[in-house]
């Protein structure tokens, strides 16, 4: 949650009326919205403020910073592909670089639980600065608390990161355009799936491992052959792509018609969501993102990303339009289409 | 992906398409209802009514286990929870549907130990783990669930586990399938039969519908090219003037069911006289009790039942879209107080409902986007 350049939202201002606190107003679907857009963004942010941005910009002495704060909570704390560590340096760093800043420092808190093995808690700071090196950001500071036994799941890793603006990116929601193009960095779903099956409830295995990375080559290669042309950003975290793109839908205005033969998704992934009934559009991901790209742009920035390394699977999987403004559309090539919504309760709680 | 692509290959969806718009008579128009609520999901979730041509109106069934289940229900399960201090175990279905002081997951936040399950073997599992606590397994659905909940009962009582009851609501399809036929503002041409259900049941329970009401059934599939070929199917019954039982669904439904499933049914499960069903009112011989012999795992039968009886929300018009003589957005309430998020009728409070599947798959769309968007990537 952070705050970011002002934007004109032209949906009806938002109520929250919740008498409590659910999981699902931390699932990043529309309680989330509600919590966020009813009660902090009021009250804390200014009603000119974008609270949904991933990074807020501030400026010191002519000097424009972007900022971000991240939290993570991810339960099991190891799992196929990453750990808690990593993903709290990545995910930072990742929403620096979706609102168009390389992240340059950052800080962090540990809330560990009394009781919590020194060897695992070891094994987790060498996954943070294993990913601080390979970001190369530095860790300038933090802070420690220590709770009674059974109350933090073992550990709760909260952060904040402050970046640099790549100079040729403007990302805001206002300026996508009917037309634009919409990208989407590689496959979806593979995160939230991993860390569903990791918790063995399910019984289900399945060869896959969660996506954690930092996206931010990826964004500098888009943002070296492309800039000028990209519009939005957004890395589609809780409540997965759709949540993401509902969310740019109404801060435009505007539709968003997807393909959806064209959205990356790898079969291990397609499978889990058949048996369980489950939207892949809906799963969250932790190193993928989405960009917006003006028509004319739009082979450039396609071929920029699918020639930086893990840009691969890189692809347009869809368009702005008009019609049905205010919502996501997904059409099929047998001819069905269907509305796609922003998450609305908590399929997989704790993903990060 | 083998058993999915094959089903949604678009050159296949296309003659199926073309074949159903040879067959329909043009000047006819054709109500076929669905009975399951997993097609009711299927036909919005891939878009369906795109594909078919207009005089073929799909009317949604009762079969969704969720939006049949009266509030009271639902009331009276937290409330043996609550009082007994157990933990609450149900499908993560169940969890955002109301009841009288929220639901399953509004309890939880307020402290009641309310826990999601797969299966109902993942219930007797967690009172395995807790002896020192009762674990009540709230059971929903139809013949498709009925019989893991009986094994469950069949294994907690073979090994002993005292510590773990049910909460018995499952209901039957065929007395809700005659219910709907004897509604006198009921008119159907064919049905398509439910296809998980009938994996257990098989589908000969349906033969009476063709014999004795004369309308066409079709076991079906999920996937779209299933649903398009039982329609096919259908409309062949009805342009040679007969009415017969078929099975599309032959690669999962066995003609005669399964009859280890209904053993094992027949063991736990005994019909109840009557049971309420929200939208339909009390239908006999509807539902499953757990018989006397297991009466110490039948929550029921083991503590206070409160018996609370909740009438629906008079401006909901539940009952009307149920039995299809309303669209779900013709309700006064659809949309605007009645949501997925915050439900007031038995049909939005699960996906497999008919206003909510129509509230997040096809609400909201425009007609002439449709036919452009091939073309967007």
């Amino acid at each position: 949650m952070s705050k970011g350049v002002a934007v004109e939202s032209n949906t009806p201002k938002v109520r929250f009326r919740d008498p409590q606190i659910e999981m699902a107003h931390g699932a990043g679907g529309k309680a989330s919205r509600r919590l966020l857009e009813g009660l902090f963004a009021p009250l804390l942010f200014g009603c000119s403020q974008d609270p949904l941005g991933d990074a807020a910009r501030v400026e010191i002495n002519g000097t424009s910073i972007a900022m971000t704060a991240d939290s993570f909570v991810v339960k099991p704390l190891r799992f196929p592909g990453g750990s808690i560590g990593e993903l709290a340096v990545n995910g930072t760093m990742n929403d620096l670089a979706v609102a168009g800043a390389k992240g340059h420092s950052m800080v962090v808190t540990f809330v560990l639980e009394e009781g919590f093995p020194s060897s695992v808690l070891e094994a987790e700071v060498r996954a943070m600065s294993n990913a601080l090196r390979r970001a190369g950001v530095a860790m300038v500071g933090g802070d420690t608390k220590v709770v009674e036994r059974g109350k933090a799941d073992g550990m709760y890793i909260t952060t904040a990161g402050i970046g640099r603006p790549l100079p040729t990116l403007r990302v805001n929601a206002r300026s996508v355009r009917p037309g634009d193009k919409v990208l989407l960095s590689g496959p979806i779903g593979d995160h939230g799936i991993t860390i569903l099956l990791a918790r063995g409830d399910l019984e289900l295995e399945a060869d896959l491992r969660s996506d954690t990375r930092s996206v931010l080559p990826l964004v500098e290669a888009l943002a070296t052959e492309a800039g000028p042309g990209v519009r939005w950003m957004r890395d589609p975290t809780r409540g997965g792509v759709a949540t993401s793109l509902n969310e740019l839908a109404r801060d435009c205005g505007l539709g968003i018609a997807l393909l959806e033969e064209e959205i990356p998704i790898h079969d291990a992934v397609r499978g889990a969501c058949e048996l369980l009934g489950l939207d892949p559009l809906h799963i969250a991901n932790e190193g993928q993102f989405l960009a917006v790209v003006a028509p004319e742009y739009a082979d450039l920035a396609l071929n920029a990303l699918n020639s930086a390394p893990g840009g691969e699977d890189a692809c347009i999987i869809g368009e702005v339009r008009k019609e049905p403004a205010n919502a996501v559309l997904v059409s099929t090539r047998y001819g069905g289409s269907r509305i796609v919504d922003m998450l609305a309760g908590d399929p997989l709680p704790r993903i990060c | 992906m083998r058993y999915v692509d094959e089903f949604r290959d678009p050159e296949l969806i296309t003659k199926a398409s073309e074949e159903i718009r040879r067959l329909a008579e043009r000047e006819r128009h054709y109500r076929i209802m669905e009975i399951c609520g997993g097609h009711t999901h299927a036909i919005y979730r891939f878009g369906l009514k795109d594909i078919l041509p207009d005089n073929i109106e799909l009317i949604h069934g009762p079969g969704c286990p969720v939006c049949v289940l009266p509030m009271g229900r639902i009331d009276d399960g937290l409330a043996i929870a609550q009082k007994g201090d157990a933990i609450f175990a149900a499908f993560g279905d169940m969890m955002r549907v109301p009841g009288t002081h929220g639901s399953p997951f509004e309890h939880k936040a307020r402290g009641t130990d309310v826990r999601i399950v797969y299966s109902p073997a993942d219930a007797l599992q967690i009172a395995r783990k807790n002896p020192e606590r009762h674990v009540i397994f709230f059971a929903i659905g139809f013949e498709t669930t009925a019989p893991s909940t009986a094994l469950t009962l069949i294994r907690a009582k073979r090994e002993g586990v005292h510590n773990f009851s049910v909460f018995c609501n499952h209901v039957t399809i065929v007395p809700a399938i005659r219910a709907i036929l004897d509604s006198p503002d009921m008119r159907l041409d064919a049905f398509i039969g439910p296809g998980h259900v009938s994996t257990v049941i098989g589908c000969r329970p349906y033969e009476w519908i063709a014999r004795a009401e004369g309308k066409p059934v079709v076991t079906s599939g999920f996937e779209p090219l299933d649903l398009l070929q039982s329609i096919v199917m259908l409309l062949r019954q009805l342009r040679a003037g007969e009415a017969k039982v078929e099975n599309q669904y032959k690669r999962v439904v066995p003609w005669e069911g399964n009859l280890a499933a209904l053993k094992a049914m027949a063991e736990v499960f005994e019909l109840r006289p009557h049971f309420e069903w929200r939208g339909l009112g009390f239908i006999s011989q509807s539902a499953l009790r757990i018989r006397k012999e297991y009466a110490e795992w039948d929550s029921e039968q083991r503590f206070d039942v409160p018996e609370t009886r909740v009438a629906d929300p008079k401006a909901a018009q539940c009952g009307e879209v149920l039995k299809g003589v309303l669209k779900p957005a013709q309700c006064k309430l659809f949309g605007k107080e009645c949501t997925p998020e915050h439900p007031i009728g038995a049909l939005m409070v699960s996906s497999e409902g008919s206003c909510a599947a129509y509230y997040n798959y096809e609400y909201r769309k425009t007609a002439s986007l449709v036919t452009e968007i091939s073309s967007v990537a």
